[in-house]
């Protein structure tokens, strides 16, 4: 006998509200507890409500230390009767708004406070390699990978050799996401990037150069969960959480990763959404190499699987442009604050369908997609997941 | 194709040493199944009693069946290179100063796919063969070579920091009194060492073999007597700098156990020259060699002892002398713990009765001394760390796993 799937649940009535990002340093003497502290604080101010109003919490950082969620309530000040903490690197964003949705439509919580940050020392990054997991231990850290650029060198090798990707198709959206990232005062890379830099850029593990990779730095981002009545009797302006999906350890049987468990799931996704592709105004991937945001543009269904490199030749992926996409800059140019990389583009959606992205703004933005992929814990990444959003427009 | 590396240019005194760094070293409990096989040069994976998957990194449960029964077996060592890299700024200091640094990711016929350091002629899709190597932090690592033979295949410049190659090295043998040693400095010259530094005690005193070893390029006949704490220095000081290798060869072999033995008179002897002997040489000969493992192609890296097999299990026909074996053994593996982070290899070899005078009553199967010489070059060269020579150390070994307390009634008779 064996077991059926059912469809789940719709997400109706569950909003997002309140996007937060403290703004990110390459390096900061600060903790984490630090920076998911002032995350809470500018949640709480620009919501207006008291940090006594959050009944829910949900955390993801890498460099807590020995400190669990439940030390954070008390840290903070704050007593929550629903509290989750989620290691799923990259995609910790997309996981966090699923729970949190759940819980606020059972009302095991009304408002949800979600927040990822991470410290950067000088040496918090090589620490988190040595301690990712026990596969990256046993099996990885000791062959020198230099983080994860060897680990997804293979992967890029063996996408670009299977479907014949060049350097320059795989660059457009490095350089696409620095020439957004111009725009936003946060971004931590502040210079142009021609195509021809990036192909200049010096080797890290073949054929990951330079401008693939993201710059290890400090930061938090946040937001709030909640019914849409919270929301309306708070005065918040929202976006609906229209579908979301996640998925871990898809097509373990492929000797290698051409593709992440997004592609299990988008049928649901799109349909429970009520949505196409094609009608989405803006979408952030999750971009720890830009390889693996083309291999998202397949498996979220914008283009056929290995059309990947014709797509982006085809689209202009800047703001102004026809798919406007990881329009803060994304992780390649804002940089990558640990945990908070899995939020950076939620919420840079968030704001999008908000219309409060100021200078990173897409006109009459109103449905957005954001992704996450995460923790490649052995020889690919494991965790996959995605959420469309509508805006109050919409 | 590989280029054969070039003979090291003489030390310049003036320039630092290059002091050696370690490859990460941090594995889970289970992973040092991979360390177990590495060590005897056997390739071994997890394989499900209850499935037959093999599964790695290493688990501790069945990723088909989720059962708890994964012993590790030897494994076909086939594979195809799927897709490699050439990590050139690594983060860990090690491998930033080895940079670049080959890696690929190879599909095993029997299964997983395993992440390998690269030999420089694995090319991407072609076959290689697997196997577990010792890293200079004393772990275990896949590492993947091409099937077939290639040119000068030894000199890769990866391989070469898995293993202890005698090739340009310089080695000190130290004792060349006898038949072990003799034929291990044979072997060690065929096998490229550039220098054989053979300790010999009293040296006025002639030896078989003297006048054959005295014509040969290469050799430095050396004062040593090992059981002398300061004869050892006197040699530490004059060449400790340059002993690449260091092959204890001291022997001292007496039958007898406890009880038909009067006095302690023999057994001192046997301490003396096994036991404080090998401490005399490693507190003499060690320091140096660990900080000398990173100082190029003739750097330090290894130190091999010529143990009996009945350092694991007493034989009370030569009872005591069991006894300073198991003490060296024991030592051994406190000299390899502080030899570690030198990157610098402790091999132990395990062998049955040689074909010696001191085991003339004891019947055949015996060990040549030459096939001990030959197991010495092949340990070093292949980077192994427990080596069983001949017919009964093997034999013993097997026994030992099976059932330790039958070969010790067995050993009785």
């Amino acid at each position: 006998m064996t077991v059926e799937k059912t469809q789940r649940a719709s997400y109706d009535g569950v909003v997002m509200a309140v996007p937060v990002t403290i703004p990110y340093m390459r390096y900061s003497i600060e903790s984490a507890q630090w920076w998911i502290g002032r995350a809470l604080s500018a949640l709480v101010a620009q919501a207006g409500i008291k940090s006594s109003d959050i009944d829910g919490l949900c955390v993801s950082s890498f460099t807590l230390g020995n400190d669990s969620g439940v030390g954070l309530t008390q840290h903070f000040g704050l007593c929550v009767r629903w509290l989750d903490t989620i290691p799923l690197g990259g995609a910790s964003a997309i996981a966090a708004v699923r729970k949190a949705a759940r819980a606020v439509q059972a009302r095991d919580a009304d408002i949800v406070a979600c927040v990822a940050g991470d410290a950067n020392h000088v040496d918090s990054f090589r620490q988190t390699l040595e301690n990712f997991s026990r596969f990256n231990q046993d099996a990885v850290y000791p062959y020198g990978a230099g983080g994860a650029n060897a680990s997804f060198a293979l992967i890029a090798r063996n996408y670009m050799r299977t479907y014949g990707v060049t350097r320059e198709d795989v660059g457009r959206i490095a350089v696409a996401q620095r020439a957004n990232a111009l725009r936003n005062p946060n971004a931590l890379m502040k210079t142009p990037l021609s195509i021809e830099q990036y192909l200049a850029a010096r080797p890290i593990s073949d054929p990951i150069h330079l401008f693939d990779c993201v710059m290890p730095c400090a930061g938090a981002e946040a937001f709030l969960v909640m019914r849409d009545d919270t929301a309306a009797s708070l005065g918040l302006p929202a976006a609906r959480v229209l579908s979301t999906i996640e998925r871990h350890n898809a097509f373990a049987d492929d000797p290698m990763q051409l593709r992440g468990g997004w592609a299990k799931d988008i049928g649901e996704l799109y349909a429970m959404a009520g949505v196409t592709p094609d009608d989405l105004d803006v979408v952030q991937t999750y971009d720890d190499y830009p390889v693996i945001t083309m291999m998202q543009f397949e498996d979220l269904g914008f283009c056929k699987k290995g059309e990947g490199a014709a797509f982006v030749r085809e689209h202009d992926l800047t703001i102004d442009g026809d798919f406007p996409h990881n329009t803060s800059g994304g992780q390649l140019s804002v940089g990558q604050a640990g945990a908070a990389g899995a939020y950076l583009g939620l919420v840079e959606g968030l704001r999008q369908v908000l219309g409060t992205a100021g200078p990173t703004q897409v006109k009459a933005a109103r449905l957005a997609l954001a992704s996450g992929f995460g923790m490649i814990n052995y020889d690919r990444g494991l965790a996959s997941g995605a959420v469309i959003l509508a805006g109050p427009a919409r | 194709m590989i280029n054969p590396i070039d003979p090291p240019r003489r030390k310049n005194p003036l320039l630092r040493t290059r002091l050696p760094a370690s490859p990460p070293r941090a594995r889970s409990r289970k992973s040092h199944g991979f360390t177990r096989a590495a060590a005897e040069g056997r390739f071994m994976l997890q394989r499900c009693a209850a499935c037959n998957t093999f599964a790695y990194p290493a688990r501790d449960a069945c990723p088909s069946c989720l059962s708890a029964d994964l012993p590790f077996v030897d494994a076909p060592r086939r594979g195809t290179l799927l897709a490699e890299t050439t990590a050139r700024v690594p983060s860990d200091v090690y491998f930033r100063e080895r940079a670049p640094w080959r890696i690929g990711l190879v599909k095993m016929d029997c299964g997983p796919t395993i992440v390998a350091h690269l030999h420089a002629d694995c090319s991407e899709g072609a076959p290689v063969r697997m196997s577990f190597q010792l890293d200079k932090s004393g772990q275990a690592v896949a590492f993947a070579r091409p099937e077939e033979e290639t040119p000068n295949m030894d000199d890769d410049r990866q391989w070469r920091e898995m293993t202890a190659d005698p090739k340009f090295r310089r080695v000190l043998v130290t004792n060349g009194r006898s038949a072990i040693g003799l034929e291990t400095v044979t072997a060690l010259q065929a096998a490229g060492a550039k220098t054989v530094f053979v300790g010999v005690a009293e040296p006025w005193r002639p030896f078989a073999g003297e006048q054959h070893l005295r014509k040969l390029d290469g050799i430095e006949i050396v004062a040593l007597d090992a059981s002398d704490e300061k004869s050892v220095a006197d040699l530490a000081a004059d060449i400790g700098g340059k002993v690449d290798i260091l092959i204890n060869t001291t022997e001292y072999i007496r039958p007898g156990g406890v009880l038909d033995r009067k006095g302690t008179a023999i057994a001192r002897e046997e301490i003396d020259h096994a036991y404080l002997g090998f401490l005399n040489l490693a507190q003499g000969f060690g320091p140096a060699m660990r900080m000398r493992g990173a100082d190029g192609v003739n750097s330090s890296a290894a130190w091999v002892n010529v143990l009996s097999v009945y350092a694991l299990a007493n034989w009370p026909a030569y009872g005591a002398y069991s006894a300073s074996q198991a003490a060296c053994l024991s030592l051994s593996h406190c000299l390899r713990a502080e030899l570690r982070p030198g990157g610098v290899k402790l091999t132990n070899l395990f062998t049955g009765p040689v074909d010696t005078e001191w085991f003339q009553m004891v019947p055949p199967p015996k060990v040549a001394p030459r096939a001990i010489a030959q197991a010495i070059v092949a340990a070093l060269k292949s980077g192994l760390e427990d080596v069983y020579v001949g017919d009964v150390a093997e034999e013993i070994r097997q026994r030992l796993a099976a059932n330790p307390k039958a070969l010790e009634r067995e050993l009785d008779r």
